[in-house]
């Protein structure tokens, strides 16, 4: 009870909840902007975050995050163009109804239900990742090695590309993550003598380089398109609300169920959330012809889920420190930098700073109603931003970022190789994913194998001999089996259609 | 807490401004009494930790002191190589100094860097931990005698220990003390782990037996009644943890290490620079708050000038030497 007291008294302080309303009204734009995402609203918070306390720090990337997962709805309902790759499910679904002329009831829904659906996520993050924290105090190395490699593999399965580039991208990520001084016998890996080598590949920089650089080289040119459309005015975007709602409740609690979900999986985030929430809804549906006609039905589950899988995130991420997506990676660096170093005892030691968390989280949703209206009001003038001033800016946020995560100019030569080899990846099909997971948790899956192997003296069947990590090592055997027997299968398909 | 830091947040972004006028006026103010411009104050460890929080309340006492920003720069990782390495290479202008700690008597003798106590202008030593002996609440050992006669009749790795990595100042801790009861120094199994926090976990989950690591770094885990702390490897008790005794007043055996920390500059610092710093820092050792503040956390305050922390570490690093080469844990 103190801590909650506590908490409110971090949150509603002057200083913080000014960085709140700033971070909201920057997650809003950056959003909007076609080719600007929610994990790179984050990263650029990174340099920003450097000079706070926790609270402020957390607050800022809590709440840019939700509104940007948000206002990426705005340009797909008015120029087919998915703000962030999150509004990407449901584009066309949005535009078409615009098309229709219902702008104004799409934006309505996709405002109304990103709140209550991002409202869902952080209901379940609150009530959710105590109870883990209870659990997980008992989780010894055992647990942790099944943990990671869970993670890595939901990774992995998750994605929508082929499972082989998945699983190459995630071995990069390992491969990335040997370097330096390795964990267990303490001894140099891949440094090459180089003092710097031996911190490791920082993944904050990595992270920054491959979210944000790589974006510029694409030469984000959606953002300079954006700025030729003429938007439409939207009008009284509350009208007709309440008849969705009485009509779509389910779709509603699904999509935000199945986002929280998904969110709180490693490796899959808001913008998966929305697909397979659409894909559900559309499965399910009573009127599955109507779908991709401009019809609310899909929008109402996918434009939840993906605000809620932003809450879902952070479950593992603050339980386990394994990132439930990408944006809690860079999450996961802010807190060590911060001394919040996330596991079960960050529950026990600093209450105070998640229940300020969670009421950050509660607040963030709930102004994203009047800034996310007016935000919509101004998306005209928004979308009009010239790129030949944000794309420098952008690259001096992402410098200072990744100077700060390791105090020299190594983090910037992280930042911009990866971000080269990110735009590499990807320009070949590759998702980027995988590979952050792989470095984020590298270290975690190698030092806990060889804790077990020291402590089990060897002994494999100590891997399965706790309750709770026999239970998460069936679960990995056995999504490893589906992978198995899914890409097998599709071998097979390809041998048939051969002969 | 919010005000200290706002008021850090102006400082570091003023030092930006300040450093490129100072590039510029350089050699005008050479001249200038020390401090003139802002210090750059490094620490080989992680926000939030031991070393960094004994170097920020330093720094903040020598800002009020000197009149000029010391601004703490944590350049972590490489098990502390990174940051001791950033203090040793900087310019000896008094502008970069650091933290540095027990390992730099240490990495060397693993192979790791070719960085020692000499590679740097010794200041002032502010604080030695010594090691404890913690094991979990329900552990069936009473007191610290159960548990070495426990460690002493069963063969040898039935117990496992954690605290820090492989060939860390707790693994030493483990290995000094089990040599002391006339056991080999793997008796008890070192499991590896990432620091402190990680071994107190483990510990707490019923993955190892015994943790190492420092009485104030155990502290989270004992407040919250799932570890129990038996010993601590030191001459005398620590006021703060009055009902934990030393080794030597239960097992008779007189053996004591610990994890320091120090303020040091790059080697050839000029004379009066760090004449100033070493006055100042006096001061700050001295100061109320500083006293306080360790106290407050349960760390040691140990008093050492420029002297008598170079002989101190010449001792430390000819020590841990020969401890390292007995444990197996020395390459070369």
């Amino acid at each position: 009870m103190d801590a909650l007291i506590q908490a409110f008294g971090l949150v509603f302080d002057p200083f913080v909840l000014g960085v709140i309303a700033v971070s909201a009204v920057f997650g809003m734009f950056v959003g909007a902007m076609p080719g600007l995402t929610a994990t790179m609203a984050t990263a650029l918070l990174v340099p920003v975050t450097f000079f706070m306390p926790p609270v402020p720090a957390l607050g800022a990337i809590v709440t840019a995050t939700a509104m940007a997962i948000f206002a990426g709805d705005i340009p797909a309902a008015m120029l087919r163009m998915p703000g962030t790759p999150a509004s990407a499910a449901y584009a066309d679904e949005s535009y078409a109804m615009t098309k229709k002329g219902q702008l104004n009831l799409n934006m309505g829904v996709n405002l109304v239900f990103s709140v209550a659906g991002g409202l869902v996520g952080v209901a379940v993050l609150i009530a959710a990742a105590p109870l883990l924290a209870e659990v997980a105090i008992n989780f010894s190395s055992f647990e942790y090695f099944w943990l990671a490699c869970l993670g890595l593999t939901c990774a992995v399965f998750l994605t929508n590309a082929d499972a082989v580039k998945g699983f190459l991208s995630l071995f990069i990520g390992l491969l990335l993550a040997t370097v330096g001084i390795d964990p267990s016998a303490g001894a140099p890996r891949f440094t090459f003598g180089e003092v710097e080598l031996m911190q490791g590949v920082n993944f904050v920089a990595t992270m920054i380089g491959v979210f944000a650089v790589s974006e510029l080289l694409r030469g984000a040119s959606t953002v300079r398109d954006a700025g030729h459309v003429v938007v439409q005015q939207v009008g009284d975007m509350f009208r007709g609300l309440g008849a969705v709602f009485r009509r779509y409740w389910f779709n509603f609690l699904r999509g935000s169920a199945i986002g929280t979900v998904i969110g709180a999986l490693p490796g899959a985030g808001a913008d998966i959330a929305a697909w397979i929430s659409y894909a559900v809804s559309k499965r399910f549906s009573k009127e599955p012809e109507k779908f991709g006609t401009g019809h609310v039905e899909g929008i109402v589950d996918s434009t939840s889920a993906n605000n809620s899988a932003l809450g879902g995130a952070w479950i593992p991420a603050l339980v386990f420190g394994i990132p439930g997506d990408s944006i809690t990676a860079i999450v996961i660096g802010v807190l060590y930098m911060k001394g919040m170093n996330p596991g079960p005892t960050v529950f026990t030691e600093n209450p105070q700073l998640i229940y300020a968390v969670f009421l950050i989280f509660i607040l963030a949703n709930l102004i994203m109603l009047p800034l996310g209206w007016a935000a919509i009001k101004s998306a005209r003038q928004m979308l009009r931003t010239p790129r030949n001033i944000l794309l420098p800016m952008i690259l001096m946020f992402c410098i200072v970022g990744s100077f700060a995560m390791t105090n020299s100019l190594y983090g910037v030569a992280i930042m911009l190789a990866m971000g080269i080899f990110g735009w590499f990846l990807e320009e070949h099909g590759v998702p980027v994913a995988p590979l952050i997971l792989g470095l984020v948790l590298g270290e975690m899956l190698e030092q806990t194998f060889v804790q077990n192997m020291i402590k089990a003296d060897g002994n494999w069947l100590a891997f399965v001999d706790r309750p709770i990590a026999g239970a998460l090592g069936v679960a990995t055997l056995l999504i490893w089996a589906v992978m198995i027997a899914r890409g097998t299968g599709l071998l097979g398909a390809r041998r048939a259609a051969a002969a | 807490m919010a005000s200290f830091t706002r008021r850090t947040l102006l400082a570091a972004s003023g030092t930006a401004l300040a450093t490129a006028g100072a590039g510029l006026a350089a050699p005008a103010l050479a001249q200038g009494r020390y401090p003139n411009r802002p210090v750059q104050v490094i620490v080989p460890w992680g926000a939030g930790g031991g070393t960094d929080a004994t170097a920020r309340i330093v720094s903040s006492l020598l800002e009020r002191d000197l009149g000029q920003p010391f601004n703490v720069v944590n350049r972590t990782g490489g098990s502390g190589v990174v940051g001791h390495s950033a203090i040793a290479t900087a310019q000896p202008d008094g502008y970069t100094i650091g933290m540095i700690t027990v390992e730099i008597t240490m990495m060397h003798w693993q192979g790791l860097t070719d960085l020692r106590p000499t590679s740097y202008t010794p200041l002032a030593l502010m604080n030695s931990d010594p090691p404890g002996v913690t094991v979990a609440q329900n552990a069936p050992f009473a007191d610290i005698r159960a548990l070495a006669e426990a460690i002493r009749t069963r063969p040898a790795g039935t117990f496992r220990a954690s605290g820090t990595g492989q060939g860390g100042i707790w693994h030493l801790a483990l290995v000094g003390w089990l040599q002391a009861m006339g056991l080999r120094g793997d008796h008890v199994r070192w499991v590896p782990s990432n620091g402190a926090a990680p071994a107190m976990q483990e510990l707490a989950a019923g993955g190892v037996d015994i943790v190492t690591c420092s009485i104030p770094e155990a502290r989270a885990m004992i407040d919250a009644n799932r570890a129990r702390a038996l010993a601590i490897m030191a001459p005398a008790r620590n006021p703060m943890f009055a009902q934990v005794p030393t080794l030597n007043e239960t097992l008779g055996i007189n053996y004591s290490t610990g994890a320091w920390r120090g303020i040091a500059g790059p080697r050839n610092m000029p004379a009066e620079i760090a004449g100033a710093l070493q006055a100042a820092l006096k001061r700050a050792y001295d100061n109320r708050e500083f006293q306080e503040f360790m106290s407050s956390r349960g760390f040691g305050t140990v008093w050492g000038d420029a002297a008598q922390f170079a002989s101190f570490m010449a001792e430390g690093d000819r020590a841990m030497g020969d401890a390292m080469r007995a444990a197996g844990l020395a390459r070369g």
